[in-house]
């Protein structure tokens, strides 16, 4: 993995979150939450800082980071894209139009494009069923989407 | 007069927030801000219409409303009183405008203790939750009742645990408090990750107050004055309308040090998931509140005797705690009094998936399928075929016409094969595919298995495996049994909730729908038309022109044949991408 030199600014800022939370080791996960608020996404090098000023081992920070998904490890896209794989949406046809969005960017899911402008996620039902199926692309939802519609989304965001 | 405005977080995706400003600028150019007041509300559960506006006191219900429709509610309704009837939901049965919503079939046979509040109230202002009895039950339990006394309440009223298992609430509430100990907790488990499944998150931004009151009343109950909410971090309207809520408790002295005056201290805090579906097993959870991985462990010990940090801790879901202040002002038996022998009460679900009104519906426990998919949720989508109705998530089963008339509760659904679980209820029609619905339920239970007991981490995956197996046209008879006896084993040896539930779609699919695992195995056939690899795209000789449109277009040069003359499809190198079907102007190609 190729070493990210981390800004001072953002770093100073990640030590006084640290501070905040009493550099107490059970503060990890909220830790964590605000570092991936800072950076974008948590690369070792975050890790490693976390895990120093929280007195614990590498070992354990990365042991949480990798078990829960809304951790990442890979910097998202400018516009990250995520599409409902709730069951609602699954049965309103989600699949269909991830494959879309899989077939237009040319890249898998968790992936981002080489220009850095999107990244495909998939995520667990948003609760707008009642729009299903549900595309997210930053904060902004979708609704209803059919897959010939993926086309026009995107275009929004490449100008 | 009141506009209500659904600020749920469908309606709020479909523009409600330029809704009320709209509302607002049109109010004010008339000088009507005395006479109309613009409320954002929690969700009324209609989503499937929504945005909604609701104007009361006349109770008007506005469907499918966009911010270019305000300036007309206002004129026409505020200024002139007359309604905006293009907007009024139309009853699908007569096709005529229905004014009141107590007279829309999604409402008349609900019955709202949970939801009370959600769409009646601004959840960002406590005095309307106060205005409609809030905090009085706390009131109540602190000045009259002694923590054994409101217990008994609670155990009378035959509550039941609503994130699933459906422990009776108030025994929990019991074990907590005879266990002695220097320090105790409330923990509100609004770590909702049942896909499709939404109440939860409904009622945080709908109605806060309500559980804040609760876990208070508990912490008064159990000998706790700390109390936590694990909360997606997924949810971030939910968390704000929380923190905001949580505020205006403490400055009215609701929260804090001596409540109402009493010698009784309570306060909440919030910590936040990061996305595992485990943690909302109570062991994973405290774990993950202690900032380490959601790996549950085993029970006993139960988090009522040792939970977070060692101390006992009571954990309830969000839809547990808001039915509580309802059964101290009105009482266990009025409670009681609704619901079936061993299931008292309301029970929240989301319904989604092929059904005409997508929503979230509460009604009374014992209501049928039948009523809730026909009644409340209007029917099967397009007119087609009812086939199954999903219940309790990744951990629940499908249920089928032969279920339509058996009354909804927590004894019923289990011994159907399916179980109450958080309240998603996903209808599906014949288009759905079983099998693919019970790989999609393992597909979920494999990437969330936390992986800590080799029968959910490597069982599941090899069932998985089986169902990709059968769905690609390679699964054999043998196949089947194996799931049979594999799922099993992996429902008596899991560790955890999630683990021992998991094969449930499987083995409620193979009981419900034998029949349509045996085609996919013997005939190769998907009836649903859901299996891309059991399909074959054919060429009917008559209708090809030979206009060789196919040919050209196929990805992979599957389509060979004179010009002029009959093509043919080879099925060994089809990739049944569907091209051809779209390029054939002659429709002389078929999907059987």
């Amino acid at each position: 993995m190729a070493i990210v030199k981390l800004p001072e600014n953002k770093l100073n800022q990640l030590i006084e979150v640290c501070k905040s939370f009493n550099n107490e080791p059970g503060e990890l996960i909220n830790v964590l939450h605000k570092a991936q608020e800072i950076f974008g996404y948590l690369p070792a090098e975050v890790q490693e800082v976390v895990a120093k000023e929280l007195n614990t081992s590498v070992a354990h920070v990365y042991g949480v980071v990798s078990f829960y998904s809304f951790f990442t490890m890979t910097p998202k896209g400018e516009h990250p894209i995520s599409i409902c794989m709730g069951t609602a949406c699954y049965v309103r046809g989600a699949e269909k139009v991830l494959d879309e969005f899989k077939h237009h960017l040319k890249i898998q899911v968790g992936e981002t494009t080489a220009d850095g402008k999107f990244s495909l996620a998939c995520l667990r039902c948003v609760g707008a069923c009642g729009l299903a199926p549900v595309v997210m692309v930053g904060e902004k939802v979708y609704g209803r989407v059919a897959p010939d519609g993926v086309k026009a989304i995107l275009e929004e965001y490449s100008a | 007069m009141h506009l209500l405005v659904c600020g749920g977080t469908g309606c709020r995706s479909a523009e409600s927030d330029a809704i009320v400003d709209s509302l607002n600028k049109a109010i004010a150019d008339r000088g009507l801000e005395n006479d109309a007041k613009v409320v954002m509300t929690g969700c009324f559960g209609f989503c499937e219409k929504g945005p909604i506006v609701k104007v009361l006191p006349d109770n008007t219900f506005y469907t499918q409303v966009t911010p270019a429709d305000a300036e007309e509610i206002v004129a026409e309704h505020i200024y002139k009183g007359r309604r905006v009837n293009r907007l009024l939901y139309i009853n699908p049965e007569s096709q005529e405008h229905v004014e009141d919503s107590k007279h829309m079939g999604f409402y008349r046979k609900q019955i709202r203790i949970a939801l009370r509040n959600c769409g009646f109230i601004d959840p960002e202002n406590i005095e309307e939750y106060i205005a409609r009895d809030g905090y009085s039950a706390l009131g109540k339990v602190l000045t009259e009742m002694t923590p054994e006394e409101a217990i008994q309440s609670i155990i009378k009223s035959g509550l039941r645990g609503r994130g699933g298992g459906g422990f009776p609430t108030g025994l929990k509430w019991d074990i907590t408090r005879k266990v002695a100990a220097e320090k105790k907790y409330v923990v509100c488990n609004a770590d909702e990750g049942d896909p499709g499944a939404f109440m939860d998150r409904s009622i945080l931004e709908g109605d806060p107050h309500s559980v804040i009151e609760a876990m208070a009343i508990n912490g008064y109950c159990t000998g706790a004055s700390y109390g936590l909410v694990y909360i997606r971090a997924e949810y971030p309207l939910a968390i704000n309308r929380l923190k905001t809520a949580i505020g205006q408790a403490r400055e009215y002295g609701l929260l804090g040090n001596g409540i109402l005056g009493t010698d009784f201290s309570f306060d909440i805090e919030l910590r936040y998931g990061a996305g595992a579906f485990v943690c909302g097993e109570e062991t994973a959870l405290i774990h993950s509140m202690e900032g380490m991985r959601g790996e549950p462990t085993f029970k006993p010990p139960f988090p009522s005797e040792s939970g977070y940090l060692g101390y006992p801790t009571n954990v309830n879901n969000v839809e547990t705690y808001a039915n509580i202040p309802v059964i101290i002002t009105k009482g266990p038996e009025w409670f009681a009094s609704i619901g079936t022998e061993k299931s008292k009460g309301t029970k929240v679900f989301a319904l989604a998936g092929k059904i005409n009104n997508v929503g979230l519906i509460e009604v009374p426990m014992g209501t049928t399928l039948r009523e809730v998919i026909y009644e409340i949720g209007g029917g099967i989508k397009d007119g087609k075929n009812f086939k199954a109705v999903q219940t309790g998530g990744p951990s629940g089963g499908c249920l089928t016409t032969k279920h339509l008339d058996t009354p909804i509760d927590y004894d019923n659904l289990l011994a159907a094969g399916s179980m109450m679980g958080s309240g998603g209820m996903i209808v599906m029609d014949e288009d759905d595919c079983m099998v693919s619905i019970a790989k999609f339920y393992l597909e979920f239970t494999v990437e969330e298995s936390c992986g800590k007991c080799t029968p959910c981490r490597v069982g599941n995956k090899r069932l998985h495996e089986i169902l990709e197996k059968i769905t690609r046209g390679e699964g054999t008879m043998k196949d089947l049994e194996k799931l049979r006896n594999l799922g099993q084993v992996i429902k008596d040896t899991a560790l955890c909730g999630l683990g021992q539930t998991s094969p449930n779609p499987v083995l409620s699919n193979l009981d419900n729908f034998w029949d349509e695992f045996v085609e996919h195995v013997t005939e190769k056939k998907c009836r649903a038309g859901q299996c891309k690899h059991l399909l074959r795209y054919v060429i009917e000789p008559d209708a090809c022109v030979g206009c060789t449109a196919c040919a050209r277009n196929c990805p992979v040069n599957a389509i060979t044949g004179e010009r002029k003359k009959a093509h043919e499809i080879n099925q060994e190198i089809c990739i049944k991408c569907g091209a051809c079907v779209e390029k054939c102007k002659f429709n002389a190609i078929f999907v059987r």
